[in-house]
């Protein structure tokens, strides 16, 4: 049987984490299609197609699919079920909130947000936080699995050349409507993506402040993150959430900064390759997954930090 | 209107949980056990819209052992009006809970069911969404605003790329981001006032509903340790074990 991957897309391009869960859903099975439901996203289907683990591109394309609600995409999903042993996509807003409306309605149990694939129906999964792994086996006839982009290394983008099938759409439900998207823009590197983060957390004491952090993201062309505490207290949008209800982080360098390490934070961040500190109670947890701690006054260290990075020759980029 | 809020009990998200050491699962005996946190902004908004007189009745629900009570009795004390107890021994997969939550809505004809977006103790994030799809009813995840309208619901969404706002007909799903509102606490005349309000036991077995695993759980282990660091004495040492020793600058 083959596998039906979900491609996330914004019917321009495809979205990063769709190539690290091409990854993840080959290792299920190598007879691996995607599914691209949009709108004029043609150049999305052919850009798959040339993705070289892929067989192939079903493309369904209408108006009705510029958003993802669910509603419309879950139908056209439940149809093309009927050839696959595996559906799969990735475990972020757009993947959560789809695959569980799927699952339901094949009957199957969803497996949720693995970070390894054991055998095709043997996966491992974190649970609590992060702070225990369940290996898992599913014993349902069709698996629905959303996979953890950031543990899947990115599928080469080229090498491929996938047939590409357009399939008819369907309708559009009348139960609900999409009113907007408040897209933060960002010329600094995708949270998600990023070779260095650099986050902030309540000790950064008001929004302003983040400025001495977003210094430091432009040198180091790192994405800027954040703890809950900080989004809840407005100093940050909450796309730049970092943590158990936020966005799972595995760059080479995290610099965490005035975060004291809450278990739900540390869910986000805790695989990074290097991660840095900078915290004024020494006592604070973050300290204890740090390879490198800073015990110093955040207002302090941060200036000092940028001057140090000016003085370097190179930095890697 | 009428709202069914289902609060899940969960490890308290303070306790450090800890890995049985025959790897069947976690530590689960005299830990402290409490109310997922986001079904607590569940709780708190449907009472809220109570409060505002556009809802009739909240009823809260929970599906789980005995002691899984304390949650609705928890929702009962900070505004809600009854309580539905599912009695079930083991562990339910997301799965499941919808298909018991679907024959709770099937018997009360809720307008709005309001969930958490995820138990922090599976992680699942399936629930609503599998409820919303048995029930055929739009759905609206993660959520961080909620305008009532008249026949809709106008609500905000937090998602990777920031917010989004949608409009769900009533009737729906609604899962709770923590951003939603602020949960009030029980006071305790009303903790005491909640032990006279209704709460109807219901055994899972009388629903008809196959609750058979579908996941087999092999085992549950530690994760990996990271090896420990050190303490760096200032900004300029940091930097030179970045370049010279991390090599990640
Ligand atoms: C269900 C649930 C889900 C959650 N999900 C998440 C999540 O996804 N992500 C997340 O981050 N949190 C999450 N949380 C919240 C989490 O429990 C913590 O409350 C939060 O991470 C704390 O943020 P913080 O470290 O910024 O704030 P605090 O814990 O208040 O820590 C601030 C730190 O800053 C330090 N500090 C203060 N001033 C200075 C200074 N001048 N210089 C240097 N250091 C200074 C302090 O020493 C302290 O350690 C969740 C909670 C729950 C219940
Ligand atoms: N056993 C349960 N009883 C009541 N509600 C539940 C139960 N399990 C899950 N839920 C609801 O579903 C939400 C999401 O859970 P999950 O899909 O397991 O992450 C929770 O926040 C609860 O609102």
């Amino acid at each position: 049987m083959s596998v039906l991957l979900i491609a996330e897309h914004n019917n321009k391009e495809v979205k990063p984490f769709t190539l690290n869960a091409v990854t993840a859903a080959s290792q299920m099975d190598q007879d691996l299609h995607v599914l691209v439901i949009g709108n004029k996203a043609d150049e999305v289907a052919k850009s798959l197609s040339k993705v070289s683990n892929i067989k192939k591109v079903i493309h369904i394309d209408n108006e009705i699919y510029e958003n993802y609600l669910a509603e419309n995409f879950t139908p056209l999903i439940v149809k093309q079920s009927a050839n696959y042993s595996h559906i799969v996509c990735s475990a972020n807003t757009f993947g959560k909130n789809l695959m569980p409306r799927v699952s339901a309605l094949l009957n199957t149990s969803q497996v949720s947000d693995i970070i390894k694939v054991i055998s095709p129906d043997t996966f491992l999964r974190p649970i609590y936080a992060g702070n225990a792994f369940a290996t898992v086996k599913s014993m349902d006839q069709k698996k629905c699995i959303t996979i953890r982009p950031t543990s899947f290394d990115p599928a080469p983008s080229s090498g491929g050349s996938a047939e590409i099938v357009k399939e008819e759409p369907g309708e559009s439900s009348p139960l609900l409507k999409f009113i907007k998207k408040e897209e933060v823009k960002s010329d600094r590197p995708e949270l998600g993506t990023a070779r260095v983060v650099i986050s902030g957390g309540r000790g950064m004491q008001k929004a302003e402040n983040f400025k001495l952090i977003t210094a430091i993201a432009d040198k180091l062309n790192a994405a800027v993150g954040a703890s809950r505490a900080a989004v809840d207290a407005g100093y940050i949008t909450n796309d730049h959430q970092v943590g158990q209800t936020g966005k799972v982080v595995v760059p080479d360098l995290y610099i965490a900064v005035g975060i004291s390490g809450a278990i739900q934070h540390l869910a986000g961040m805790k695989e990074s390759k290097v991660i840095v500190a900078i915290n004024k109670d020494g006592e604070a947890p973050i300290f204890s997954v740090a390879d490198y701690g800073l015990e110093a006054d955040l207002f302090d260290a941060l200036p000092q930090f940028l001057e140090e990075l000016n003085k370097l020759n190179t930095i890697q980029k | 209107m009428k709202i069914l809020v289902a609060v899940k009990r969960v490890i308290d998200y303070n306790v450090q949980v800890r890995v049985k050491e025959d790897n069947s699962g976690v530590v689960t005996e005299n830990i402290k056990m409490s109310t997922n946190p986001p079904d607590d902004n569940a709780v708190e908004e449907a009472v809220k819209i109570k409060e505002s007189g556009k809802v009739k009745e909240v009823i809260a629900v929970t599906v789980g052992e005995e002691k899984a009570q304390e949650t609705v009795r928890k929702a009962l004390a900070v505004g809600v009006d009854r309580g539905i107890h599912v009695k079930s021994e083991g562990i339910l997969e997301p799965l499941a809970v919808s298909k018991i939550l679907q024959k709770i809505v099937e018997k009360e004809k809720p307008d709005l069911v309001f969930m958490g977006k995820q138990a922090i103790d599976d992680d699942c994030n399936q629930t609503g969404q599998m409820l919303a799809a048995l029930l055929n009813w739009p759905q609206a995840t993660f959520a961080s605003k909620i305008v009532v309208k008249d026949k809709s619901l106008e609500v905000t969404r937090e998602i990777d790329e920031g917010l989004e706002t949608i409009e769900v007909n009533i009737p729906s799903v609604i899962t709770c981001d923590l951003r939603l509102n602020e949960p009030r606490y029980a006071s305790l005349p009303n903790i005491m006032k909640a032990k006279k309000k209704p709460l109807e036991q219901i055994n899972v077995a009388d629903l008809g509903v196959d609750t058979k695993p579908r996941i087999e759980q092999i085992k549950v282990e530690e994760p990996p340790k990271r090896k420990s660091g050190i303490k760096v004495a200032n900004v300029a040492e940091l930097v030179q074990k970045l370049k010279n020793e991390a090599k990640v600058i």
